[in-house]
């Protein structure tokens, strides 16, 4: 049979399937979205349950619960959903599970697609639960079996943390057997409380597993040294292949340490390698979590050779590493002159300006329209916007400009509320989507209704959660194997919340939508308006607009005010005419702005 | 014809690109070969600029080509391949969709779009580069979004590929809906003719 195709992060689904998967929830987040889009295409085939939960808290809690039963239980979030679950997260180390827990949390060094770097090596190891980093989508595969018998022989949960180039790489997969696990049940007993005096029990038990987990990586498939000459490189992640790479391109043989353990770090086998090497690099991306290990290791036994990484300041802490990268590295510290390679540039004259290309809401995206309405109806008002995740981010971008502040899920609606405080006279909308709604703005809401913080919030409600890849949330009430579900209505949400002006109105259709806009800033108190049209990248569109030539007088009006990516202009420059290409989705926003109407339905 | 290849494809979000490059490698490895790839999946798939890497025949290294280390350079979009031109191998042969895609910052005027000196830039590196009108091609087929079928077709027609045409359409055909196997088809087919 030759081999299947698949993404890490199908082949981690893959991964959890053969090892007798039972139970998995997770809430959307890039890059790991793709694991509980996979489980859902194949839970009917393999009999697991699967769930979009509402946030990764959620997500965390509802397969520990499944885990206690017994379940062979996996948990999927992006890097920054560990620091929403990290409150059952902490607790959990502690109390452990019955059946098995795999936490797979995605790592996006770059950042690609996120809003922070942050490692979750480091903060496995601040939550004293071992952790598998994968190099390449085989591996993600067996670690994912290894972390759930590892999990259930320890009770207690196990982290997978792949990174983007792991998670979004391809590679031939070859399926094994699907092992069958039968949950025993949910047995009664005091060790599932947790009180202080359990926790003081539970934390020396916790303290043991440390040593034993750490003894145990010295010595499985994961950490295991290639035996080479002059230097010795220890390496995880997909830093191990670019090493590999870039030591095949400088024709040197180092001694590489990889490890597949970074935490509880594998020290016997650490102490092993550094008597086998006069000098050592250590290359990961991020945090220098087996730097710092490596370093105490050497401090203990006196190792006296050099140590080159992160803290010695030759490597960087942030962003994503290269073969480039390196090869460079490695050549310096040898000595080697990282031949410059005849470029294909060489030679030639200064290379032309690129545009710049940035990502940008889709034409037709309802978003556009909402945020346009809203800067309309606030005109020389002194409003300020605050945005919130999702593809409504993209607000930001100029012509719209119309997202002051962003800083994590939920953030919006609260941060406009502090600064009311401070900025009472000025207007403040608080933008958010309606994924990010259920994920953690209601209890924002809830405290403008309390505290009375009369801020202006908009519900983007587009029925999908667009920016990760449009799942479903409980707005759509469809359910992530694509059964049916509650349909929970952000409308009657809100109103039992306390909100006492509420309307729901659709973007666009510019004038309702503007007066609906104008009636809640006239509100006095905390006001609502959902914005609800469909996310222009679930549907096909059903009519295209186009500028009649007779009419259009080129002001370029309805370009520069709403900057849809369905314009263009045949010559790149400002000469030619104004024109809609075939991207034009027929939302008809640009056809009510322009003064001569020429924009009209084909 | 190599069985050690890296393809670099350059393009912008929603072209295509990512499907062009699993196709590729899936038809590698029903072929027997080893083949990975990695690509831009998130928020750049927003109309930003996107590459995809295939590597094939390439056993213990990781989804990224090196520097100047791709072997073909697939531009889905002529800046874009401009872009990527840093990672081909001066031996290295590029094939470019020489039709635009101006992103809004160009139509808004804050951003420069020189077609023609991107064009001319292309042509003197110095590895052989071709170039295609994809968009039109796409267009004749029935669909501009099938411009990535167009160039998967023009890539199987010039000998580079350790994989028949044949099997590349096929597994292409596969991975698609039903509905539109049609108008890739004749996409494929298009982009396939264009270099003869
Ligand atoms: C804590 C956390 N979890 C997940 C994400 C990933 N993420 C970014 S935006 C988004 C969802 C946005 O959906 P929605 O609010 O409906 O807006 P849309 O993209 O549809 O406009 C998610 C899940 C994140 N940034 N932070
Ligand atoms: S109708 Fe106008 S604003 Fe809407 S997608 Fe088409 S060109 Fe863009
Ligand atoms: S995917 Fe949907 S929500 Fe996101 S930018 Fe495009 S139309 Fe807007």
């Amino acid at each position: 049979m030759s081999m299947k195709l698949l993404m890490g992060n199908e082949a981690i689904a893959r991964g959890a399937i053969e090892a007798g998967l039972n139970f998995a929830a997770a809430y959307p987040g890039t890059p790991s979205s793709e694991i509980i889009g996979t489980l859902a295409e194949w839970a009917e085939e393999f009999e697991y349950y699967v769930e979009w939960s509402v946030n990764e808290k959620v997500a965390l809690e509802v397969a520990a619960g499944a885990a206690y039963a017994g379940a062979y239980s996996l948990v999927a979030m992006k890097q920054v959903g560990l620091n929403v679950a990290s409150d059952p997260l902490m607790s959990l180390a502690y109390i452990g599970i019955k059946g098995a827990l795999v936490v797979v949390v995605a790592d996006d060094p770059g950042p690609h697609s996120s809003q922070t770097e942050q490692d979750t090596r480091t903060f496995a190891k601040f939550a004293k639960l071992p952790v598998f980093d994968p190099s390449s989508p085989e591996e993600a595969l067996m670690m994912t079996k290894d972390a759930f018998e590892l999990s259930h022989r320890y009770g207690i949960p196990v982290f997978l943390r792949p990174t983007t180039r792991v998670c979004h790489a391809t590679a031939g997969i070859r399926f094994s057997a699907v092992e069958k696990n039968q949950p025993e049940g949910f047995v009664k007993d005091s060790k599932w409380v947790i009180f202080p005096r359990l926790s003081y029990v539970r934390h020396q038990w916790l303290e043991e597993q440390q040593l034993k987990l750490s003894r145990e990586f010295d010595s499985n498939r994961w950490n295991y040294i290639q035996s080479g000459k002059k230097i010795g490189i220890l390496a995880g992640g997909v830093s191990v292949l670019y090493v590999r790479e870039a030591a095949a391109i400088l024709g040197i043989q180092p001694a590489i340490l990889k490890i597949g353990n970074p935490y509880p770090l594998p020290t016997g086998k650490i102490s092993e390698f550094l008597d086998q090497v006069e000098e050592v690099v250590v290359v990961e991306e991020l945090d220098p979590v087996l730097e710092e290990g490596l370093i105490a290791v050497a401090g203990q036994k006196g190792f006296t050779g050099k140590i080159h990484g992160k803290i010695s300041g030759l490597l960087p802490r942030a962003g994503e590493y290269s073969i480039a990268l390196i090869k460079k590295v490695l050549a310096n510290i040898l000595g080697m002159p990282d031949s410059e390679e005849i470029t294909p540039e060489s030679g030639n004259e200064k290379a032309p300006d690129l545009p710049v290309r940035p990502p940008v809401l889709c034409a037709g995206c309802s978003h556009r329209a909402s945020f346009y309405a809203v800067k309309r109806a606030t005109k020389n008002a002194n409003a300020i916007y605050t945005g919130d995740i999702g593809c409504y981010t993209l607000g930001n971008a100029p012509p719209l400009s119309m997202v002051d502040t962003c800083l994590c899920m939920g953030a919006g609606v609260t941060i406009a509320q502090g600064l009311k405080r401070v900025e009472p006279d000025r207007p403040i909308f608080a933008f958010i989507g309606d994924s990010t709604f259920f994920h953690t703005g209601i209890p924002g809401i809830i405290n403008a209704v309390y505290n009375n913080h009369p801020v202006k919030i908009v519900i983007l409600d587009n029925s999908t959660t667009a920016m990760t890849g449009h799942q479903p949330h409980p707005g759509t009430g469809k359910k992530a194997a694509g059964t049916a579900g509650e349909i929970i209505d952000p409308v009657q949400v809100v109103k039992a919340c306390g909100v006492k002006f509420v309307e729901t109105t659709n973007p666009l259709d510019l004038k309702s939508a503007e007066a609906v806009i104008r009636r809640a800033m006239e509100f006095q108190g905390p006001a609502a308006i959902v914005m609800r049209a469909p996310c222009a990248n679930t549907f096909k569109p059903v009519r295209r607009f186009r500028i009649d030539r007779e009419i259009c007088s080129d002001c370029g009006r309805c370009l520069r005010e709403l900057g849809c990516p369905a314009f263009y202009r045949e010559d790149s420059g400002v000469k030619a005419a104004l024109q809609i290409g075939p991207a034009c989705h027929g939302c008809g926003l640009c056809s009510q702005i322009c003064p001569l109407g020429a924009i009209k339905a084909e | 014809m190599a069985d050690k290849l890296d393809i670099l494809i350059a393009g912008v979000g929603g072209q295509g690109t990512v499907l062009a490059s699993r196709v590729l490698a899936q038809a590698a490895l029903n072929n027997g070969l080893l083949a990975r790839t990695a690509e831009t999946i998130g928020m750049a798939q927003r109309e930003g600029s996107v590459q995809s890497h295939v590597r094939i025949g390439m056993p213990d290294f990781g989804p990224l080509i090196p520097e100047y280390g791709a072997d073909v350079l697939l531009g889905f979009e002529p800046a874009e391949a401009q872009r990527a031109c840093r990672l081909i191998k001066p031996s290295g042969f590029g094939l470019v969709n020489i039709h635009p895609v101006r992103p809004v910052t160009v139509t808004l005027g804050t951003s420069p779009y020189p077609l023609e000196e991107i064009q001319q830039y292309l042509c003197a590196l110095p590895v052989k580069i071709l170039f295609i009108n994809a968009f039109e091609l796409a267009t004749v087929a029935g669909n501009f979004r099938t411009i990535n079928s167009v160039m998967l077709g023009a890539l199987s027609s010039t000998g580079l590929l350790p994989v028949k045409a044949a099997d590349i359409k096929d597994v292409l055909l596969e991975m698609l809906p039903e509905r539109v196997r049609g108008v890739n088809d004749r996409a494929f087919e298009l982009g396939k003719e264009a270099l003869r």
